[in-house]
């Protein structure tokens, strides 16, 4: 049991790398984005568990009696993250939109080589 | 039984995350995406954070997919390079990989009450929330007034992607005026999306303008609200066309929205200032400081909530109006 409280960051690990092994070893503008939306997914994981307590519920008052609340800090501070991650991803988008109009092609290798030219 | 559960969502989303890397077809990663999405939401849920799982529902399962599958329709949908590097790169991500699991044995155990990330400022919140604040919603209490000044950053966050987007995109509809009809039909002909969207349109505009107005008591507030009604917005445009979307909320609405949100949150934080207290403190927006507060807080959602829909939508039709 002590070792399954851990499975939650094991798996934050495993996404995060996931994530980030696509961001280095794909070629495809696109892939690398969604490699950066999964890594993003983990550091979303990592402080949602953080924030949990044994026994606890959501942090919203009931309308009668004491209840153990979880730490609803973390929660605000993911909140506003995922909606500023869609805005960026959907910035990183437009660019490589951009880059498929002026050079034809979204893998960095064949972009490179255009600029080589 | 809810840790079985939480351990086998966590599986099955490493196995879509291991997919998603793994397929060279990148219409296949994105709808992968969407699943890996709705996955982390029921994780948030079961880790106590209904307001953070019904944003990610909203946002990542919902417009994340409409915008990675509109930049595809612009780009390409097969991956068509090897990976670089890649044993390189494999032997780098699991060592950081191995080395971030090592270094989970020293964080306090799961739940654990007594975790420093629990006794530090949080208790301070959850017991001055009624008395400051008067609302049950902790979160959007700390979001909306404790925190005011972040999310108010945040929203201008929001605006300038928005804002980039546009200058990207933007403004390069006139070379493909011509083959306008063919693509903006949207599906009109199809008899069942279009039934089945017409009764649900109404209801997810419905259930966003609940989740704006009822996020002080539930879960729910401006950010999720601005998504949902985005999305179904989008849902309008993806059915009858996009010409059609843009007659009922026109580009120039977009922009007005876009630019209202950020305003109207300002405007609050500076009426708190003439009113003689500080910037975004609304306890002296009215007689009774709590009062004051939760008005604070219903004005300020609506301006995150009319910003992230402005944004969102002029996002769309900003991938959608390239395509034409």
């Amino acid at each position: 049991m002590e070792l399954l409280g851990l499975y939650n960051y094991w798996v934050f690990a495993i996404l995060l790398m996931i994530g980030f092994y696509a961001v280095i070893a794909k070629r495809n503008l696109v892939k690398k984005l969604i490699g950066l939306s999964l890594f993003q997914a983990a550091v979303f994981l990592l402080y949602i568990t953080m924030g949990k307590v044994d026994g606890g519920t959501a942090p919203i008052f009931p309308e009668a009696g004491a209840v153990v609340f979880s730490n609803p800090l973390p929660q605000v501070l993911i909140l506003t993250a995922i909606v500023v991650g869609i805005s960026t991803t959907a910035l990183g988008l437009g660019i490589v939109v951009r880059v498929k109009e002026e050079y034809g092609s979204i893998e960095e290798h064949e972009i490179q080589e255009i600029d080589e030219r | 039984m809810i840790v079985i559960f939480g351990i086998f969502l966590l599986t099955l989303l490493v196995i879509t995350a291991i997919a998603i890397v793994r397929t060279d077809n990148l219409f296949v990663a994105v709808m992968l995406m969407g699943i890996a999405s709705l996955l982390i939401a029921a994780n948030f849920f079961l880790l106590d954070a209904a307001d953070v799982a019904l944003t990610e529902a909203a946002v990542g399962a919902g417009i994340s997919t409409v915008l990675f599958l509109g930049a595809l329709a612009l780009t390409s949908e097969r991956e068509r390079a090897k990976s670089s590097n890649r044993l390189l790169s494999f032997t780098v991500v699991v060592a950081a990989a191995l080395i971030v699991i090592y270094a989970t044995f020293d964080k306090p155990r799961f739940g654990d009450p007594e975790a420093p990330a629990q006794t530090h400022v949080a208790p301070w919140y959850l017991e001055k929330t009624p008395e400051y604040i008067g609302i049950p919603n902790v979160v959007t209490a700390v979001l909306g007034s404790f925190r005011g000044y972040d999310t108010l950053g945040e929203v201008f966050v929001v605006f300038t992607a928005g804002i980039g987007v546009l200058f990207l995109l933007g403004g390069g509809g006139a070379a493909g005026a011509l083959s306008q009809d063919k693509i903006n039909e949207g599906l009109r002909h199809h008899l069942i999306p279009r039934v089945v969207g017409r009764v649900l349109i109404p209801f997810i505009l419905l259930f966003g303008l609940y989740v704006q107005f009822h996020g002080e008591y539930g879960p729910g507030g401006g950010f999720q609200a601005g998504a949902i009604v985005a999305a179904a917005i989008i849902l309008y445009a993806l059915l009858e066309g996009e010409q059609r979307a843009l007659s009922v909320l026109p580009e120039r609405v977009l922009l007005g929205l876009m630019a209202c949100g950020p305003l109207l949150y300002g405007a609050v934080g500076l009426a708190g200032i003439v009113l003689g207290g500080n910037f975004l403190d609304y306890s002296v927006l009215s007689p009774d400081p709590v009062k004051g507060q939760q008005l604070g807080i219903l004005l300020i959602e609506a301006g995150v909530g009319i910003s992230v829909t402005g944004v969102l939508l002029a996002i769309f039709h900003a991938f959608a109006a390239r395509g034409r």
